[in-house]
């Protein structure tokens, strides 16, 4: 970067506030000699740039200053210094004077932009400055970036540039042999102009005559293509591959709660999904109580509804379901009766509105693998979400005491009553781990879809199949069942649409049940009951 | 021994009571229907056409919980996807209504629905043909459901899935064709449903006779239902019924396919409920998806919870008194329905495990049966 004169020298911010100062009353005559000035200063002053290239940067009568505004719905405008960004008092249109471009300054002040987001020290701003200009391939943008490759070092950046230039050799050239060289640089990349220049070039007219005459570039071109066409086929897959097990982490969220209250116990807890929608709400409660650290509320939340959702769920089993042991359709009655009355109560206490929880910036964004393949955070940590928490569970059921008590009363109660396990304890605590758990896949919805009080209905369905498919008492069951259903039904999805797909799915596991009523992984031996 | 001959007494029972019933509920619709229709309207016994199709929903809801009534209280079968074979038969009765409705439409289109001119569908779906004749569209009403529930309880039951299962597959069930039914592609108007009907059988449905006699027929229909039911299940197919209910690999080693035995009760029960989707559609006005959400279905349970369940008039007492009580509820306090609601499931179940009726019969019918909800209270009752 520093090897050009003209951007080595870097204007201190009094050099620069001077200059800007240049602009108060400045002749349309006197201002590209200003804007060309501009140029040295590097990063700083494109907001500045910018803002002058939209027609938003004003001069305020008061004290002559420089300031981008935008104009709000009341008709005021908010200022921002033009250097410094700060925030200033908003002001009305009669205190402010625009600065006056024309046509002519506009195309410079697009040069300048473009000349120091090239060569600017920030690497993922010379990125997007490469990628901005790839999809304005000008002779001017042409000329910038066979510039700017000589002094490129960033070995990404380099390989975008080439791929500009050889998209250019390909499409204006007449000399073949640079041409096919152009086309080897194209090979394998994914860009979507690079695709869209190739479709161009083997395009044919009505008669079924090629547009491109030069038979050696038109095989070249159309194995290329092809080549290229593969490797989108081979990220589309695992694309759908990703949203497959991004489903299926949130069905095992869902469901690893169940598991427990189902499968382990043997409890049909039709209020597991308002135990889910219990922990959604405390995420957005918790929000609103930390209204200035969205960043770590999530991380608050967690524990919260853990033990919010647990400890409704040990409410539950005390005052009900102990009363029904060993009754499970009346079970799955009185707590169907349970997630009426939560799910009023929410919408009394809330109102019956979606309420929306904020992302904190570190789950927004995307991890971008390249152009056309990309993993949202969100979905991403809710996948390692979903089997940190699993496996956390299944220390829990195999390492600890409170685990062992738990396998031992579900696999036979009055043995484990006579061994002087407390079961009527344990019942409580396995039922609280399961709703914990349920409260906890809350806080996690909570960042894909919006808070109401049908959150829970949505999803209890999906839960139950997840368990049963996987087989009731094993937790591994669980995890394979959760996934291979997201799976299933994302793969299944372009071809029929979402709602038949999950019609589909939802027949094919009633079907299934029929094969193997103990789901995938039936419980054997004594266990199994 | 005595167990048994405690539920034969018990049917017998239930036989020497049913002239009461039919009585009783002839002598309320019938006199609801003059005073409708012969009445003048300033007179204190005068029953508004409102409160007459009112009466004839609750009706062809009591019917529903008959029918969740056979197969829960005699089979032990807790379908929780009772409204599935409401909401069809609904359709049925629905698709009808439509064709009949002819160019009277806000479109006009002489064949085609509203819905679908709205669609831009050019032609009638295969599966609407024949719908303009009363006696197909009966003939769908009985079938469509009928098989479905042969189909479902076909294959649970063969592969002997049970209890809980069983009970989640069927809200599976009501939940997969809620979703189907909500697609406008299946052409049965998606989302709205069929409404805007004008006539059956060349009468106006607007008409106060018209509507008294539905209701006359919800009543006859559910006397009919109900005595049919009566003599199933004190017939030897009904106390095999019983036996499977209580004892089913016993049953099996006797002798008895059980399987065979569910699905064809199985199959009655899914009819009748339908019968209840047709009567009642006539009547509201209008079949969505909405019947086929799963919260509606497991409602129907718990009226027949509340009444008592194996006992028949139990299951429409239950109906009668819940959909009053929310007719009430939802008018007065729309907010507190849905506490009330799920405090009578968590209340019936714990305290009232032999519903309404067990309460008032007290212990003499029940005693000594062996039902196996009743098992663990029977031993309860014993130690204290």
């Amino acid at each position: 970067m520093f090897s050009l004169a003209s951007h080595a020298t870097d204007m201190t911010d009094s050099d620069l506030r001077q200059l800007s100062q240049q602009l108060v009353g400045a002749k349309l005559k006197t201002l590209p000699s200003i804007v060309d000035q501009f140029e040295a200063g590097g990063d700083k002053v494109i907001p500045l740039l910018d803002a002058m290239l939209n027609g938003r940067l004003f001069v305020r009568k008061s004290d002559k200053l420089i300031v981008i505004g935008e104009r709000q719905q009341a008709g005021d405008y908010t200022l921002v210094d033009a250097l410094s960004a700060e925030s200033m008092a908003s002001s009305s249109k009669k205190q402010l004077k625009k600065v006056k471009v024309n046509n002519r300054i506009r195309v410079q002040l697009r040069d300048v932009i473009s000349r120091i987001t090239l060569y600017s020290k920030n690497r993922d701003i010379r990125k997007s400055a490469v990628k901005n200009m790839l999809n304005k391939m000008s002779d001017r943008n042409i000329a910038m970036l066979t510039q700017a490759k000589e002094v490129e070092t960033d070995a990404d950046i380099m390989a975008l540039i080439q791929l500009a230039l050889a998209i250019n050799t390909l499409k204006t050239s007449n000399v073949q042999a640079d041409r096919l060289v152009a086309l080897e640089t194209m090979d394998g990349s994914l860009e979507p102009l690079v695709f869209n220049t190739l479709s161009d070039l083997l395009a044919q007219d009505d008669a079924g005559n090629n547009h491109e005459l030069d038979e050696l570039v038109l095989t070249k071109a159309l194995k290329v293509k092809d080549s290229i066409q593969q490797k989108i086929k081979f990220y589309e897959v695992i694309e759908q591959l990703f949203f497959g097990l991004s489903l299926g982490s949130v069905l095992l969220l869902i469901a690893t709660g169940l598991a427990i209250t189902f499968g382990v116990m043997g409890v049909i807890n039709m209020a597991h999904g308002e135990l889910i929608m219990i922990g959604a709400y405390t995420a957005y409660v918790v929000q609103l109580l930390m209204p200035n650290f969205i960043e770590y509320s999530l991380l608050v939340a967690i524990p919260m509804a853990f033990f919010i959702a647990g400890a409704v769920g040990i409410l539950i089993e005390r005052c009900v379901i102990r009363f029904l042991h060993g009754r499970p359709l009346e079970t799955l009655l009185a707590t169907f009766g349970i997630s009426l009355i939560l799910q009023q109560t929410v919408r009394s206490i809330f109102s019956p509105l979606n309420r929306q929880v904020a992302s904190p910036s570190w789950m927004s964004g995307s991890l971008d693998l390249n152009p056309i393949f990309s993993l949202t955070y969100n979905r991403l940590y809710i996948l390692l979400f979903a089997l940190l928490v699993f496996f956390i569970l299944q220390l829990i059921l195999k390492r600890t005491s409170l685990g062992l008590n738990v396998r031992a009363v579900s696999q036979n109660r009055s043995m484990a009553k006579a061994m002087g396990i407390r079961t009527e304890w344990v019942d409580a605590m396995t039922f609280g781990l399961g709703s914990g758990i349920a409260g906890i896949a809350g806080v996690a919805l909570s960042q894909l879809t919006n808070v109401g009080p049908n959150l829970g209905q949505a999803y209890i369905i999906d839960s139950f199949m997840v368990v049963v498919f996987g087989g009731v008492g094993n937790l591994w069951g669980t995890l394979v069942g959760g996934f291979s259903l997201g799976i299933f039904n994302k793969f299944l999805e372009p071809l029929t649409g979402a709602v038949l797909a999950n019609i589909i799915i939802l027949v094919s596991i009633i079907l299934f049940i029929q094969k193997r009523p103990r789901g995938l992984f039936p419980q054997k031996g004594r266990a199994a009951g | 021994m005595n167990a048994i001959r405690n539920q034969f007494s018990s049917l017998h029972d239930l036989r020497e009571k049913a002239p009461l019933f039919l009585a009783l509920l002839f002598g309320i619709t019938i006199f609801a229907s003059a005073c409708n229709l012969w009445v003048p309207e300033d007179s204190m016994f005068y029953v508004s056409t409102y409160t007459i199709t009112l009466l004839g929903k609750y009706l062809c809801y009591a019917l529903l919980a008959l029918a969740v009534d056979v197969v829960w209280g005699y089979c032990g079968i807790l379908s929780l996807g009772h409204g599935a074979f409401f909401a069809l038969g609904g359709y049925t009765m629905g698709m009808y209504l439509m064709r009949q409705i002819g160019d009277r439409g806000v479109y006009g289109d002489p064949i085609l629905p509203d819905f679908m001119v709205f669609l831009n569908w050019q032609e009638l779906p295969w599966f609407w043909y024949g719908f303009d004749h009363f006696w197909v569209a009966m003939l769908a009403m009985i079938l469509v459901p009928g098989l479905l529930a042969f189909i479902f309880g076909w294959l649970a039951f063969r592969s002997r899935v049970a209890g809980v299962y069983l009970s989640i597959m069927t809200q599976a069930l009501t939940y997969a064709l809620m979703l189907a039914f909500f697609r406008n592609e299946m052409g049965f108007g998606g989302n709205n449903g069929l409404t805007d009907f004008k006539d059956i059988l060349g009468f106006s449905l607007q008409s106060d006779s018209v509507r008294v006699v539905l209701f006359l027929c919800s009543a006859l229909v559910l006397a009919l239902a109900y005595c049919c039911s009566l003599l199933i299940m004190s017939s030897r197919f009904g106390r095999v019924i019983v036996g499977i209910r209580d004892a089913e690999d016993r049953a099996r080693f006797i002798g008895f396919k059980t399987e065979n035995y569910k699905v064809w009760l199985f199959v009655y029960s899914a009819v009748l409920a339908a019968i209840a989707g047709a009567l009642y559609v006539p009547q509201v006005g209008i079949i969505n998806p909405g019947e086929f959400s799963p919260l509606n279905s497991i409602e129907v349970v718990v009226w027949v919870a509340v009444g008592g369940r194996g006992t028949l008039y139990g299951a429409i007492a239950g109906a009668l008194l819940v959909n009053y009580a929310k007719t009430r509820f939802t008018a007065v306090f729309p907010e507190a329905w849905l506490f009330a609601l799920g405090a009578l499931f968590v209340s019936v179940t714990i305290f009232l495990p032999k519903g309404l009726m067990g309460l008032f019969k007290g212990r003499k019918l029940f005693s000594g049966v062996g039902l196996p909800w009743l098992k663990g209270r029977n031993k309860g009752e014993e130690t204290r």
